[in-house]
């Protein structure tokens, strides 16, 4: 046997300030996956209890929506809605806003709804904000029964191929987007509370300004004589892939293929970004909330 | 083997400053935080630098139990959330050689309106755990917390006992190899409180690490293999448990009354316990305890009462003067001075200190400082008593009499 020194063991953990960029460290991200579905499970085991209609709600709020849509653009404005009644496309589109709306809502408070949990325990922050996307996500799934409900009522009308495929695709930019936002939002919200109510005005709005509630047409007759008021519709990244979404999913609507590719690139870049800033502003938390 | 292997966890030098921004500079919203900018856009705001930890450096070996004890505001908070990642130091490095759990405060991570069963599986992945893991504990989770009949009941119907205890449960089953204790065992029944440190002692036998920060010298005594006391944020003792507590006693008191004034801090709370002086006046057993006093609302708060609690020197209640339960301190932004006077009870000699509360109600508190004065009784209250006084027989002498009745024998005389 040779001497030896014994050799010091490396530690598991090391505690020291970051300073600067912080790595995005998914592999942690990845040992709390678990946890990742049960806060997700939370947040859906909680949100209808003590209410009467339970989770009906989550049928019914798009359902209203979506009337609301019809009965204001379609009946009062008279806008067109091709082969289908005007309900079913109004429908459509606030399913799909809705993925964008709802995940950015609760993503946004969800670091200060938790702040006993960020305060007191340590776990991977980002947990929070993604099982927000998860929860979303169920939601949709049960509004998609009422869709495909609505499509076999209407079968008749829509033209269904290989375009379905392209439905989750739109949801999976919508999704990414909202993250990347609502990463954002939570982080901001943290320290300056404003955004807890900026938000959901400027949800609202951003509703407004795509075409979740008429279709793409509407807007691009209106812009005929100006044809930088359509870019600037369209620069706003959701618009074109709710509408790709609703001829994914009803063959009613038009393909933008540069403005898609123009979204899944914004959806892309706002969730780096988000994520970065997240981890950047994320050691401040437990002091600050 | 190298006396490296057998370390669980070293501190080098560790520091935390928190920046305290001053009032007229603290921006909670985005138009303070822009108004602030436009009105002085070249003054940089100003800060107060507070250090709640400074130059810490220890080494815990693996199988010990270590007390971390200190008065309010020493840093045993700070050196907790450090050390479980909830905050990062300033300056300084922690290396920990296995997995850190925390109990920082029981019960965190538990929603009221989940059932017993959804908490332990949600604050388990919470404190760190995988679902395999805990079902793998379920059992041992649901057997040692008792709660076996309320698993399908939501926890905001359980009692505050039965709360505690399924909260300790879950933490006290984690797979880490340092646990890390934080006043656990101020709540919860004698039975359980024996329970945990039963627990907490098979933790530590299995070789496994314990770190525990209370306020309670008995457990601490009882359970910890060595102690480190903390003073100011920086290490005043650390070694043997006994010499530690001693240590802890003596450090930072005068003998008749004391003073105590807050450290500046960034306690958020609307109203706060700014100073306190506790003076002994009169001679036993009359002896009267005068306690001024100031209190500063530093934002809105509903009106307000206190209480005083009289400890011995392990800090074990001995009795609660509440001088009015009206809410008497009302809202106006500025300091209170109080002057409270307190009867005392005839207290056998030693050391005792105050902690003070204040709150809206007696579950709405507003500020806390535990054993932040002390006094000490020097004479017996019995006069001419030359023998020691005993704590085992309580602190109270109450005062008695005693009549001697002459009688005759009611035994009947011996045949």
């Amino acid at each position: 046997m040779t001497a030896s020194s014994p050799v010091a063991p490396k530690p598991l953990l090391t505690i020291e300030p970051r300073p600067g960029w912080v790595p995005l460290n998914l592999r942690e991200i990845w040992q709390f996956r678990d946890l990742l579905f049960s806060l997700a499970g939370r947040d859906i085991r909680l949100r209808y209890r003590q209410t009467a209609l339970g989770v009906s709600w989550v049928v019914l709020q798009p359902l209203i929506a979506g009337g609301l849509f019809s009965l204001v653009f379609g009946i009062l404005a008279k806008m067109p809605s091709g082969d289908l009644p005007y309900f079913v496309l109004s429908y459509t589109g606030v399913l799909a806003y809705n993925v964008f709306s709802n995940t950015l809502n609760k993503a946004g408070i969800c670091l200060v709804g938790n702040a006993q949990l960020v305060s007191k325990v340590y776990f991977p922050r980002m947990v929070l904000p993604l099982s927000t996307a998860l929860s979303t996500l169920l939601d949709f799934a049960v509004g998609l029964i009422v869709l495909a409900i609505l499509m076999g009522v209407y079968h008749t009308h829509i033209h269904l191929g290989a375009g379905l495929l392209l439905a989750p695709v739109m949801i999976a930019i919508i999704l990414l987007m909202a993250l990347g936002a609502g990463l954002w939002a939570s982080a901001l919200t943290v320290s300056y509370r404003d955004v807890q109510y900026v938000l959901p005005v400027l949800l609202q709005f951003v509703m407004y300004a795509t075409p979740a509630g008429y279709k793409l047409s509407v807007v691009k007759d209106a812009a005929k004589h100006h044809p930088h008021l359509f870019t600037l519709y369209m620069l706003n990244p959701l618009s074109s892939v709710i509408e790709a979404f609703r001829w994914a999913c009803l063959g009613e609507g038009e393909l933008h293929w540069g403005w898609i590719t123009y979204s899944a690139a914004c959806a892309l870049v706002l969730m780096l970004l988000g994520s970065i800033a997240f981890r950047r502003m994320e050691r401040r938390f437990a002091d600050v909330i | 083997m190298s006396s490296n292997s057998d370390v669980a966890l070293r501190v080098q030098n560790v520091s935390k400053a928190y920046r305290i921004a001053h009032n007229a500079t603290r921006a909670t919203t985005l138009a303070e935080a822009l108004v602030h900018r436009i009105k002085r856009p070249l003054q940089p705001p100003t800060y107060e630098t507070f250090w709640a930890l400074q130059d810490l450096s220890l080494e815990i070996k693996q199988g010990s139990v270590a007390g971390v004890i200190g008065r309010n505001g020493a840093g045993k908070s700070t050196f907790l959330k450090i050390l479980s990642r909830i905050t990062e130091p300033t300056s300084g490095k922690i290396e920990l050689f296995g997995r850190i759990g925390s109990l920082l405060e029981v019960g965190t991570g538990f929603h009221p309106e989940l059932t017993g069963r959804e908490n332990i599986y949600l604050n388990g992945q919470i404190l760190g755990m995988r679902k395999r893991e805990v079902d793998r504990q379920f059992d041992a989770i649901v057997d040692f917390a008792g709660v076996e009949k309320f698993l399908d009941t939501p926890v905001k119907r359980y009692s505050s006992g039965m709360y505690v205890r399924l909260a300790f449960a879950v933490a006290a089953h984690l797979s880490s190899e340092i646990l890390l204790v934080d006043e656990v065992l101020a709540v919860g029944d004698a039975e359980f409180q024996k329970k945990c440190l039963g627990k907490m002692g098979d933790v530590a036998r299995s070789g496994r690490t314990v770190l525990f920060v209370s306020h309670n010298m008995s457990a601490v005594s009882t359970l910890c293999t060595e102690a480190l006391v903390l003073h100011k944020g920086r290490t005043a003792f650390h070694g043997a448990t006994q010499a530690a507590i001693a240590h802890y006693n003596e450090a930072g008191y005068n003998t008749h009354g004391s003073t105590w004034e807050r450290e500046p801090d960034r306690k958020s709370s609307a109203l706060v316990v700014q100073a306190v002086t506790a003076t002994l006046k009169g001679e036993q057993p009359n002896h009267t305890l005068a306690v001024s006093v100031r209190l500063e609302s530093r934002t809105a708060h509903k009106p307000a009462f206190m209480s005083i609690d009289v400890l011995d020197a392990s800090g074990a209640g001995v009795a609660q003067a509440i001088p009015t339960l009206d809410r008497f301190i009302k809202d106006t932004p500025r300091a209170h001075d109080l002057e409270v006077e307190i009867d005392l009870p005839a207290l056998i000699p030693g050391r005792y200190m105050l902690t003070l509360w204040v709150g809206s109600h007696n579950t709405e508190m507003l500020d806390f400082v535990q054993e932040i004065v002390a006094f000490e009784i020097e004479q017996s209250p019995t006069p001419g008593r030359t023998f020691p006084h005993n704590p085992m027989h309580g602190y109270v002498v109450p005062s008695s009499r005693v009549t001697v009745l002459d009688a005759d024998l009611a035994v009947p005389a011996i045949r």
